[in-house]
């Protein structure tokens, strides 16, 4: 059960031919998604194909609708219109569809949201004990192998309070692994971090990203977005408003509200 | 007055011999009285909250209805609704066969608390349901638990912690609003220590009496702690 990287990886693109990404079924497929929260319309119309393997940074001012276009994907929240397809199953008709899809979708949270009275073993083997049906014995075996991927494994009998703040977030990441999802949802993993801390998470997204990982991930550490992502998408009022490379997005951003926002972020 | 006269009035070796025994076994009665009607209410309760946080609104209404009577109401009234009132219908008990049940003090008596602790429980366990972040039944969601497996291994230990300390002064206020079963003919504490004064007319039975209370009390409150400490175990660092 310990192959799982090895098998993501041979879904991966080769590194730089990012744009050759064979257009196979999308990972995500997202067709004319509105949300509502009560008459306050947060997502417009939202179009977005993903591919399995494809790395995407969203980014935008606060209140743009980021964190619900992810949150979507994984029906944390619910989208009243339009559809959402995951690995070509329609989401939004199927509801019993969605505990199934989960297991194929990871999520990581900006407040990490580890289970405060588990050891860090028991967070990240409860699921695969209870979804996935596997021994306690296997369960632990998988969870110390990601653990180990995070850097890690000596603190797995530790409590997420015995931990620093990167440390526990490494720990959310290596229990959503622990599911051997195909997809990850990252909405600002190291914004509730100390400074000093951001970096040794931001690694382990970078090794998740060369493993072939497909990922979607709010952030505005646009550093990271650079080295990292495929596609840099801008939302603003709940529209995508840019959807570019790294390199388009940052050199010459087409629309006037993604360059204030970019001078407002890097001063 | 002196020294032994003094001692004479709180504690008398004579009438101690007399009736010590007896008030200890009736400290076991109100002992076994609290402990099962508080377990009882304990399963209850738990039921009852879950159907003030259901999304059937039936449900929600009947809960609410539910508690809102048996907290409303005196627990005195409760009793002797229980057992005078329902008592009365003797024929209709013997037709279903539950008369053994109603014409019991005793089982009046555990029914009374237990549906009374079960209201006041309930709201204890809902609170502390309700007080768990949110963060945690998405983190739940997120990996695919079923609902099953967030209440039993994500939610609830999480509010149980919380709820330790409320549960264990509805307990204490069980074991003190206890006494009242005496007016229903048990003989748990209170109604050995009335029967023995109604015999003596020597206040210091009360005395006694209300040091034993204190004692069960006090045998709680430590328990408590340690409980608390185990269930906050993961917060230490
Ligand atoms: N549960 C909710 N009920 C009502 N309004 C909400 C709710 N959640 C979010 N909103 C509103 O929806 C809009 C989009 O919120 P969202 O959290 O998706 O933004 P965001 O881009 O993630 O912002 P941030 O950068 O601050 O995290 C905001 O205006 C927010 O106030
Ligand atoms: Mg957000």
């Amino acid at each position: 059960m310990l192959s799982t990287s090895s098998q993501t990886g041979a879904l991966a693109p080769t590194p730089g031919l990012a744009q050759a990404v064979p257009r196979s079924r999308p990972a995500v497929e997202i067709q004319g998604m509105s949300k509502w929260y009560g008459a306050f319309q947060v997502l417009h119309d939202i179009d977005l194909s993903v591919q399995p393997g494809e790395r995407i940074v969203l980014c935008g001012p606060s209140g743009s609708g980021k964190s619900t276009l992810i949150r979507c994907i994984n029906r944390l929240e619910i989208a009243e219109q339009g559809r959402i397809l995951v690995e070509g199953c329609d989401l939004s008709k199927v509801t019993t569809q969605a505990v199934k899809v989960r297991r194929e979708i990871g999520m990581v949270f900006q407040h990490f949201n580890l289970f405060p009275h588990m050891s860090v073993l028991d967070n990240c083997s409860l699921a695969p004990t209870s979804v996935h049906g596997l021994s306690r014995k296997a369960a632990e075996e998988r969870a110390r192998h990601y653990l180990a991927k995070v850097g890690i494994e000596n603190q797995a009998d530790k409590y997420p309070s015995q931990l620093s703040g990167g440390q526990q977030q490494r720990v959310a990441i290596a229990r959503a692994l622990c599911m051997q999802p195909r997809i990850m949802l990252f909405d600002e993993p190291t914004s509730a971090l100390d400074p000093e801390m951001v970096s040794e998470v931001l690694d382990v997204l970078v090794k998740l990203a060369d493993s072939g990982m497909t990922m979607l991930c709010v952030t505005h550490e646009m550093g990271f977005a650079r080295q990292v992502a495929q596609r840099v998408l801008f939302l603003d009022g709940g529209r995508i408003v840019e959807d570019s490379p790294p390199e388009t997005f940052f050199n010459a951003p087409k629309s006037p509200r993604a360059q204030a926002f970019l001078t407002q972020i890097l001063h | 007055m002196s020294a032994t006269e003094l001692l004479q009035l709180f504690f008398d070796p004579e009438l101690f011999e007399r009736y010590g025994a007896r008030m200890l076994d009736g400290l076991l009665v109100t002992a076994k009285l609290v402990a099962i009607s508080f377990s009882l209410g304990l399963l209850l309760g738990l039921l009852l909250a879950l159907g003030r946080l259901s999304r059937n609104s039936m449900l929600r209404g009947a809960t609410g209805a539910y508690i809102y009577f048996f907290r409303g109401s005196p627990l005195l009234a409760q009793l002797f609704m229980l057992y005078y009132g329902l008592g009365s219908f003797r024929e209709l008990w013997q037709d279903l066969g539950l008369w053994w049940f109603f014409r019991d003090a005793w089982y009046c008596s555990l029914l009374a608390f237990t549906l009374n602790t079960a209201a006041y429980q309930a709201e204890i366990l809902r609170g502390s349901l309700q007080a768990v972040a949110r963060g945690q039944h998405e983190a739940a969601a997120a990996l695919g638990l079923s609902r099953r497996t967030t209440f039993f291994k994500v939610i609830l230990p999480q509010s149980m912690l919380l709820a330790v300390g409320p549960l264990g002064n509805e307990l204490i206020l069980m074991v003190k609003a206890s006494a009242i079963a005496s007016l229903v003919t048990i003989y748990d504490l209170m109604g050995i220590t009335k029967l023995a004064f109604s015999r003596t007319f020597d206040f210091q039975l009360y005395l006694w009496a209300a040091l034993l209370y204190l004692l069960i009390v006090e045998v709680i409150r430590r328990l408590l702690r340690r409980i608390e400490m185990r269930l906050g175990r993961h917060l230490d660092t």
